[in-house]
């Protein structure tokens, strides 16, 4: 975990640099948007699940404030719709945790990983963990409780919702996958067999939804939901290979969305607009954006040699592995679908004519703002690359965090006892704090 | 005690789901205020009630002596009431500004930021 999120932090700064030159209209913005890093960073390093409810705080009302820091129409009317919803999340959290506290009297994580398995009353405890699960699956965006996203992502600054789409589902993924790899292990049956279908819902309707969209952030917005399917299949599979696709998915997806929906960004600011029907040419105006909008493109559908290839590989094989045809016939298909909603948004906005006869011009963008939009997105794709052609490099660090997550689950290393499993996990609490220092 | 403060928490949470099913923005939040509280009332009560005992530590004791209230879920609570109450008070003005800004408060009309509906 120490792993994860040190690169995290990487992609975090990296996220920081592109917001920073981009959103000079800053109204306390720039404020506002470290608050929610601080959430982000909080909410993956806590070990108290008190803790990760206050993070979460964090990291929902700073989000809150850069949704609406705009103030128009468009983005009040996406933030009603985020903001309800993620707050029915967070009092289903607030609920799970405090039942849990009256059943096991800890809200220490590791400390709660023995002491559920001593509780007795196993249904509540079922319960419980099915609350946990809706309320990070809100966060996390998974079906059938994605709506707030598609219905807020494309309304704020394109900074904003490149971090949005970066970092905050997967913060509610990072939760699932702590919570139910390290706490609900009692019954893994059935929470196995909710997540399968769930993940496979989760990304067949993102990805139809995606299919069915006409706006370039729209689009990007349910290919979010259909990516967040792959990576609770591989928590779903509960495999070793598994949870090395899921966290490997993580990385990926983390560099890849924020990347392109700060090439929308772009493309907006060239074009005027990010509705297909309306803008296009881009390709022969702007060659070099087009090439960096294929790299991320290409990685999200899962081209070799890019990162998007072997992250979906590992999950694919992974439900082979334990023979889930079905489900594995399923990622594939997506997969061929997210290419088809690509080519919709390359062929609209980049190779066909712009239907006005407006040729986007680079010179609306000034020489500085070009710079400083530009280099965040050749340094994302760069890593996107980097990943693809040398996974090797990545996979050692992806394979012990996913150790890591599985090892605890382990009964025979849940006899070795508690203090071994406390003790590693403040160390590497600690670990984490200094790697941040 | 215990049951009267499930039944209360029972009561509480129909109460909000009810409001929060209308499809008015206002009533949402105030059913969001009330699954708020039955939230925080549910932590108290899952931290076992102890009536009249302050957890007090004596002096030159280590640790309160005998059954003593539970200090942790109040301050969870505490927490949890304080984090509550911001909340609702930016979702309110968030409402304020959606009303005067959009002109409605029926969920089903806020579609500014939605693509047009076919009218097939």
């Amino acid at each position: 975990m120490v792993v994860i999120t040190g690169i995290i932090g990487v992609a975090v700064a990296l996220y920081s640099f592109a917001d920073i030159s981009k959103s000079t209209e800053a109204l306390g913005f720039h404020a506002l948007f470290h608050l929610l890093l601080a959430g982000v960073t909080g909410a993956f390093l806590t070990a108290d699940l008190f803790n990760l409810y206050v993070w979460f705080e964090v990291m929902l009302i700073s989000s809150f404030g850069l949704l609406v820091i705009g103030g128009s129409k468009q983005e009040i009317d996406g933030a009603v719709k985020y903001v309800m919803l993620n707050l029915v999340s967070t009092v289903m959290f607030l609920t799970g945790v405090g039942l849990l506290y009256g059943m096991t009297g800890t809200l220490n994580m590791a400390d709660l990983h023995f002491a559920v398995q001593e509780v007795e009353n196993k249904g509540l405890l079922s319960v419980v963990a099915i609350m946990f699960m809706v309320a990070f699956g809100v966060k996390a965006a998974v079906f059938p409780l994605f709506f707030w996203l598609p219905a807020s992502y494309h309304t704020p600054s394109f900074a904003v919702s490149a971090v949005f789409a970066g970092l905050l589902t997967k913060v509610g993924v990072y939760a699932l996958i702590r919570a139910f790899t390290l706490i609900f292990t009692h019954d893994p049956e059935l929470i196995e067999t909710v997540l399968l279908w769930v993940a496979v819902l989760t990304m067949v309707t993102g990805v139809l939804g995606a299919a069915a969209q006409s706006d370039f952030r729209r689009i990007l917005s349910f290919h979010i939901i259909s990516q967040i399917g792959y990576m609770v299949l591989g928590l779903a599979l509960m495999t070793p290979l598994g949870l090395i696709g899921a966290v490997f998915y993580l990385l990926h997806h983390i560099i890849v969305k924020a990347n392109l929906f700060l090439i929308s960004g772009v493309a907006n600011r060239i074009a005027g607009s990010t509705e297909l029907a309306r803008i296009g040419g881009l390709y022969t105006h702007a060659p070099l954006l087009a090439v960096l909008f294929l790299i991320p493109a290409f990685s999200l559908a899962g081209f070799p040699p890019l990162s998007g290839f072997w992250a979906k590989f590992i999950v694919i094989r992974a439900s082979l592995e334990l023979e889930l045809w079905i489900v594995a016939g399923a990622a594939l298909f997506v997969g061929l679908l997210t290419v088809f909603s690509m080519t919709k948004i390359w062929a609209e906005a980049f190779w066909t004519p712009h239907p006005d006869n407006i040729a986007p011009k680079l010179s609306r963008l000034s020489r500085h703002d070009w710079r400083a939009m530009m280099w965040p997105i050749i340094a994302l794709a760069v890593m996107t690359v980097i990943i693809g052609l040398f996974p090797g490099v990545f996979y050692p660090f992806v394979e012990t965090a996913a150790d890591q997550l599985l090892n605890p689950t382990d009964y025979l290393d849940a006899v070795l006892g508690p203090d071994a499993v406390a003790a590693s996990q403040s160390a590497a609490g600690q670990a984490v704090i200094v790697e941040g220092n | 005690m215990e049951t009267g403060l499930a039944l209360l928490i029972g009561v509480l949470v129909a109460a909000a789901v009810y409001l929060m099913l209308a499809r008015n923005v206002m009533s949402f939040l105030f059913g969001l205020l009330l699954i708020s509280n039955a939230a925080n009332l549910a932590i108290f009560t899952s931290g076992r009630l102890t009536e009249g005992a302050p957890p007090l530590v004596p002096e030159g004791a280590d640790a309160p002596v005998g059954i003593v209230a539970n200090a942790l879920p109040q301050a969870l609570v505490l927490t949890a009431i304080v984090i509550g109450f911001g909340l609702f008070a930016f979702s309110l003005m968030l409402v304020f500004r959606a009303y005067t800004g959009l002109g409605t408060l029926h969920g089903d009309e806020m579609r500014v930021a939605e693509p047009k509906e076919d009218k097939a």
